[in-house]
């Protein structure tokens, strides 16, 4: 289907073509050819250490910062080459927002976690509206809003990553990038941070990497089956969790793999 | 019902890793207490012989010939001006050279060089600095035997162990917070100048401090760069001539009376309250630094 000029949204906001990572010599994401459509939400399932969270960092340069990593291939946001020579990573980053495997707040106080992004991207609006809007989308603004000059540091794991998600909001992105959001929330916190997904959507393009098989299946979409450095399948998250073309992705999701 | 260990592959012997675990303690404990106890009997002796002598008229009075009416006022102005200058240059410099090579220079051969001589610089001894301040300081630039000069040579002296400590404090910043920031389009220049130094402060601060009280008590670079003995005049420029404490205690302790001797213990107190001084400065900042 080609777009249109008023389908605009049409067209894929990430799109790889051939793109490969390599740690050396070693080959962590093997020539991935992928497309993200705007105000999807996409699930990156697969084994441990499969490539999922390389693939991530593909999209907002943050492989720039790994030292030995090496990108081949082809990475676009919205057509523009993201690897092409005037393109500047800082702006990049704005654009497309990122949430760590592993929570790593400032440490700071809970308000400047939230408004360091937005500060030093030049917000010129409220500060404390946006900070309480962002903390409300996580999911954290109860739990906290008396106490927002609190060190982050003494909030619970969980809390922490809400604090994460709420900092990468406050700066406005078009895309936004979750590694395992949830896996150090209750389900309670788990089930805030779904429903946010679903109501992000309408303004987000939203790429999550997750092993809740469940969580994929009710946030995304479309979802990725990744395996040693492949795509093994992509495609609408209804087929590939009913009716999978690949062997080696129905035994990875019923949890029979080998 | 606990499994019995008969025939496993482990053999706890809890009873006798418990004795070793027990004697270790006794050996830190006593080398512990052996430190203190040489300590303490060193300031009891300092403290017997030179409390009587620390008065007001002490600390302000100027050298003289006779002990009753001799002070220290010319040597602690000496020392506080020396350190204030030498502060005043190295903290810079040194913390700035500190983040160039943790977080801007490439790794390679280069740094590494840099970082090999940086660590053997720490380790020349202080007279050799006073060699070199002599030359280039007080000869070449022609600044005399100025608090400037004294400073200078001072200042070449502690950067080595500022710039070592610093960076084990930047370096001890996690990288997580680095890809935080950077992952919100942080610069570099933004990510260092609020993030990464701020959390490093508490520890920079601790060595930098630490490097200054090492500098408080150095004499022999100073009397090589020529910090006179006697000089009668309290310092108002850097461009004075000085002397610093250790070098007046010295010069009092070389004397034959012995109520010189007395008031040499009183001048080794009132370095003792300046470097004591110095640590709970570097402990209150580093305090209110940490608890932000
Ligand atoms: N900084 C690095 N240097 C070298 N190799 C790396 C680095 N980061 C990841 N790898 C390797 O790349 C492969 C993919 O790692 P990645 O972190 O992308 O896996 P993942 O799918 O996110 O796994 P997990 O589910 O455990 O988070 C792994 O084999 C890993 O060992
Ligand atoms: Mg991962």
């Amino acid at each position: 289907m080609s777009a249109g000029v008023i389908e605009a949204s049409a067209a894929p906001v990430i799109e790889t073509r051939d793109l490969s990572v390599l740690y050396g010599t070693t080959r962590a994401v093997k020539g991935v050819s992928i497309e993200i459509d705007a105000n999807r939400v996409v699930a990156f399932i697969g084994p441990s250490g499969c490539g999922k969270s390389t693939l991530l960092r593909c999209f907002n340069r943050m492989n720039d910062l790994v030292p030995g990593a090496n990108i081949e291939g082809e990475a676009r946001y919205r057509g523009l080459n993201l690897y092409g020579p005037d393109v500047d990573p800082i702006e990049v980053r704005r654009r497309i927002g990122m949430v760590f495997q592993k929570p790593n707040p400032f440490p700071k106080s809970i308000f400047e976690n939230v408004a360091f992004g937005a500060r030093i991207n030049g917000f010129r609006g409220s500060m404390a509206d946006l900070v309480e809007k962002s903390l409300r989308q996580a999911a954290l603004w109860d739990e906290v809003k008396d106490r927002l000059d609190a060190s982050a540091m003494a909030l619970s794991g969980g809390q922490q990553q809400r604090l994460c998600i709420a900092r990468a909001l406050a700066i406005e992105p078009d895309v936004l990038l979750m590694d395992e959001p949830t896996s150090a929330l209750d389900p309670i916190a788990t089930q805030k941070i779904e429903d946010l997904i679903y109501d992000l959507k309408r303004e987000y393009t939203i790429v999550i990497v997750t092993h809740n098989m469940q969580q994929a299946a009710r946030v995304s979409d479309r979802t990725a089956f990744l395996y040693m450095g492949d795509v093994i399948e992509y495609g609408p998250t209804d087929q590939i969790f009913t009716n999978p073309r690949e062997t080696r992705t129905e035994e990875y999701i019923t949890g029979r793999f080998g | 019902m606990s499994r019995p260990d008969t025939g496993s592959d482990f053999q706890p012997r809890a009873a006798q890793r418990g004795r070793t675990a027990k004697i270790f303690r006794w050996i830190f404990f006593g080398a512990t207490t052996l430190a203190i106890v040489v300590l303490a009997v060193l300031l009891l002796d300092v403290l017997r012989t030179g409390a009587t002598h620390v008065s007001w008229r002490f600390i302000v009075s100027y050298p003289s010939r006779f002990p009753e009416s001799a002070g220290i006022l010319v040597g602690l102005l000496g020392s506080l001006w020396t350190l204030g200058l030498t502060a005043l240059l190295s903290f810079p410099l040194g913390i700035a050279t500190a983040i160039w090579l943790e977080e801007y220079a490439p790794s390679g051969w280069l740094s590494r060089t840099i970082q090999m001589n940086i660590a053997n610089l720490a380790s020349v001894p202080s007279v050799v600095y006073g060699i070199l301040g002599l030359a280039l300081f007080v000869q070449w630039m022609n600044l005399g035997r100025s608090i400037l000069a004294g400073s200078l040579t001072l200042t070449l002296l502690i950067l080595p162990v500022i710039i070592i400590s610093s960076q084990e404090a930047i370096r001890s910043v996690p990288k997580s917070i680095r890809l935080a920031a950077f992952a919100l389009g942080a610069t570099r220049w933004q990510t260092v100048s609020r993030q990464v130094f701020p959390a490093a402060i508490p520890g920079i601060l601790t060595g930098t401090i630490l490097a200054l009280s090492r500098a408080v008590g150095e004499t022999a670079p100073l009397i090589l760069i020529g910090a006179a003995a006697y000089v009668p005049f309290a310092p108002v420029s850097p461009m004075d001539e000085f002397t610093v404490l250790p070098i007046q205690i010295f010069n009092w302790i070389s004397r034959p009376q012995p109520q010189f001797h007395q008031i040499a213990a009183a001048g080794i107190i009132v370095l003792l309250i300046v470097l004591l001084s110095f640590n709970l400065a570097a402990i209150l900042l580093r305090n209110h630094y940490s608890k932000r």
